[in-house]
């Protein structure tokens, strides 16, 4: 493996990534699943890099996941898009960061219509004037927050309580980097580093010490993918992508998985329950599962944020392997606390505890 | 140098400026030709001593920078400064081969052991087919047009010699190697050309090279060093993973970078391909847009090395016709 090659790959793919005054659009899977992802983002910005964030609480969802179940229909979807940035334009804001991949490919798609095809942007203004009175600028500048973090990175390197070498060994994690299919594939120039050898998350892992493993599915699907999953029928074919990808990076021994795309952290965790219910397998090493992290949560972890207020507890598999192997500190009794003291029910079968 | 020794043969005086150290372009990289497996050492000596002519000036190490028309004659301008007055100029750029890591999904210059058929033909020069360990291959796939035939690279013309070049490659492989398996991914097998579809024949009886009609999608590398290459069988209608030891990318052939500066200086025409374009496909091959200015071989299309000599011909009469009716 020639790094250097790599290194030129991601030399041609580098993306202007806005560095302040941010308009924040949230991710319906990520603030439900992982709430303390978004959390972190935003008071990692505003309160650690003094930035500008507005998040405005009447962006709706993206209707992503109706466009790619054939629901919605495109020009519905461009609408709610052209809605979002008459928000963002109305605010004073230009440039708009996305938690969500899918929404990310969303905006990214509608944009690439609209300079190919003008007469798409002209009808979305008109139906987004008949419809709600609005008008809408396209943005400055166009970024996923998974792309300020990676800008951000050596920031939190410089600042990290933990990196993410196993402190008993010395030796760097290994980590397994899954970059949601939607983020680059679609439009590889959108993404840092590019679609084949994407560099938003490994520059993360390396940044903040850790071994980046490449696979032979590191491209594969999480498992998500929309008409596999949203399609009850076809959730064997969801569950076999997943297996797929876990078989071929067991040899390797991962101590985690990091992901940038909400839908990808959801099915690499929670399925690997289910595997593990239907025929006892487990991916990771002395017979536990993977942790599978956002970005947000291991930057969290590396900043020296509590596990816990970041919510990894809400995950299914568990990631008290990888806080040990961190030398993280964190108190049991207080997985299932809330901040004034109450005591949450605690989940039954949770894996690696 | 076919022009300039045909030429100089009809008592023309010739410069001949080559921006390479030598000349020879790509033939001197490669070893075997196809389709009869002659040295292209042999070639390249034939045309060595063409232009070993008194009325033929070499300057090597000379790229173009401009040519300007000035009343009858070109004034050609060169990187090292010299002005250059000529009556007629024939434009014999040649072509670049694709640069293989433009098609990232392929992995070339990242995994070891991914390579471009003309590195595998400095490994037969070399008389070393081997892996990045030193280990013999024993597990080979070639893809075929790796840069011809793809929109996604903006290339949608066939390179023509990527699939006899696959052929001759393959076969020889299994000449050195005799347990090796081949296995070429192709899209389409376009043998036109004499003896082509012999040497087709050949390495499927002889030789047991394996081809398998569908397009590589990806290629990883495992735990092992085992590049894991996916591709779809179109004939059986069935996705196809195998693990090889070596894979070898048929880099196409494009337009020369330096053909494209000299395009522009000299307001030459190119097609959609980005090669320069003739007058007239059929009886204009030779001629540009300017008169006085004629191509001659692969700076207008791909083509074999046969093919380039006959068109290099072809130019010489052009160049004669034109110089005897300015002068009538």
């Amino acid at each position: 493996m020639q790094t250097e090659g790599k290194k030129r790959i991601w030399s041609e793919y580098n993306k202007e990534i806005a560095d302040d005054h941010y308009f924040y659009v949230r991710s319906c899977i990520r603030q439900s699943f992982f709430p303390g992802s978004e959390q972190f983002f935003l008071k990692f910005l505003r309160d650690d890099l003094r930035k500008d964030v507005l998040e405005n609480p009447s962006h709706t969802t993206c209707t992503g996941i109706g466009y790619h179940a054939d629901v919605v229909p495109f020009s519905t979807i461009m609408t709610v898009i052209a809605r979002h940035y008459a928000l963002m334009k109305e605010a004073g804001y230009k440039n708009i960061v996305i938690s969500c991949v899918t929404s990310f490919g969303v905006y990214t798609e509608i944009l690439e219509t609209w300079k190919h095809f003008p007469e798409e942007l002209e009808k979305t203004r008109d139906y987004l004037r008949r419809a709600t009175g609005r008008e809408f600028d396209l943005p400055l500048n166009m970024a996923h927050t998974s792309d300020l973090i990676y800008k951000f990175r050596n920031e939190i390197a410089e600042k990290a309580k933990y990196l993410l070498i196993n402190h008993k060994t010395g030796k760097p994690l290994n980590i397994v980097e899954h970059v949601g299919c939607h983020y680059a594939k679609i439009f590889p120039k959108y993404g840092v580093g590019g679609a084949e050898f994407p560099n938003v998350l490994g520059g993360m892992i390396e940044a903040w010490g850790g071994k980046v493993i490449d696979y032979p599915e590191r491209r594969h699907c999480c498992g998500f993918g929309f008409r596999q999953y949203l399609v009850q029928a076809n959730r064997g074919y969801s569950l076999s992508n997943t297996v797929k990808k876990f078989d071929s990076m067991k040899p390797y021994k991962p101590d985690m998985v990091l992901t940038n795309c909400p839908g990808c952290t959801m099915f690499m965790d929670k399925w690997q329950y289910t595997i593990k219910e239907m025929n006892g397998t487990v991916y990771g090493d002395n017979g536990e599962s993977i942790p599978v992290l956002t970005y947000e949560e291991l930057a969290g972890l590396v900043l020296g944020y509590n596990p816990w207020d970041l919510g990894l507890q809400y995950h299914m598999v568990q990631s008290e392997p990888l806080l040990k192997k961190m030398g993280i500190h964190y108190d049991p009794a207080d997985k299932y606390r809330t901040r004034d003291g109450r005591q949450m029910p605690v989940p039954e079968n949770m894996i690696n505890v | 140098m076919e022009v300039a020794g045909q030429l100089a043969k009809h008592d023309c005086t010739v410069t001949l400026l080559e921006r390479s150290a030598e000349t020879g372009g790509h033939v001197r990289d490669w070893y075997h030709l196809f389709p009869d497996r002659k040295d292209s050492r042999e070639v390249i000596n034939y045309l060595e001593n063409l232009i070993r002519h008194k009325s033929i000036s070499l300057f090597t190490d000379t790229d173009v920078n401009d040519i300007v028309r000035e009343n009858d004659f070109f004034v050609v301008r060169t990187s090292d400064g010299k002005e250059l007055q000529a009556d007629a100029i024939v434009v014999s750029t040649g072509f670049d081969l694709f640069r293989s890591e433009r098609k990232e999904e392929y992995g070339y210059g990242i995994y070891d052991n991914v390579i471009s058929s003309a590195d595998l033909e400095k490994m037969f020069r070399n008389d070393e087919i081997k892996l990045q360990n030193g280990n013999i291959p024993s597990k080979i796939g070639m893809v075929h047009c790796v840069g011809s035939r793809d929109e996604k690279v903006g290339n949608v013309y066939c390179s023509k010699l990527c699939c006899v070049t696959a052929v001759k490659q393959a076969i020889e492989i299994v000449k050195r190697i005799p347990e090796a398996k081949v296995f070429c991914f192709y899209m389409d097998i376009r043998m036109g050309g004499a003896l082509y579809e012999e040497l087709y024949k050949e390495a499927q009886q002889d030789y047991g090279v394996n081809f398998i009609r569908g397009k590589v999608s990806e290629v990883s590398q495992d735990i092992d060093n085992k590049l894991i290459t996916k591709v779809e069988d179109t004939l059986t209608g069935r996705p196809l993973k195998i693990g090889l030891d070596m894979l070898v990318l048929m880099a196409g052939m494009e337009m020369a970078e330096s053909g494209q500066k000299i395009a522009l200086s000299a307001e030459l025409d190119t097609g959609e391909n980005r090669f320069f374009k003739a007058t007239d496909l059929h009886y204009g091959s030779n001629k540009s847009n300017k008169k006085g200015i004629f191509y001659a071989g692969t700076c207008t299309a791909p083509m074999n090395i046969t093919e380039t000599i006959s068109h290099a011909r072809a130019a010489v009469i052009d160049v004669i016709d034109y110089l005897n009716d300015r002068s009538n």
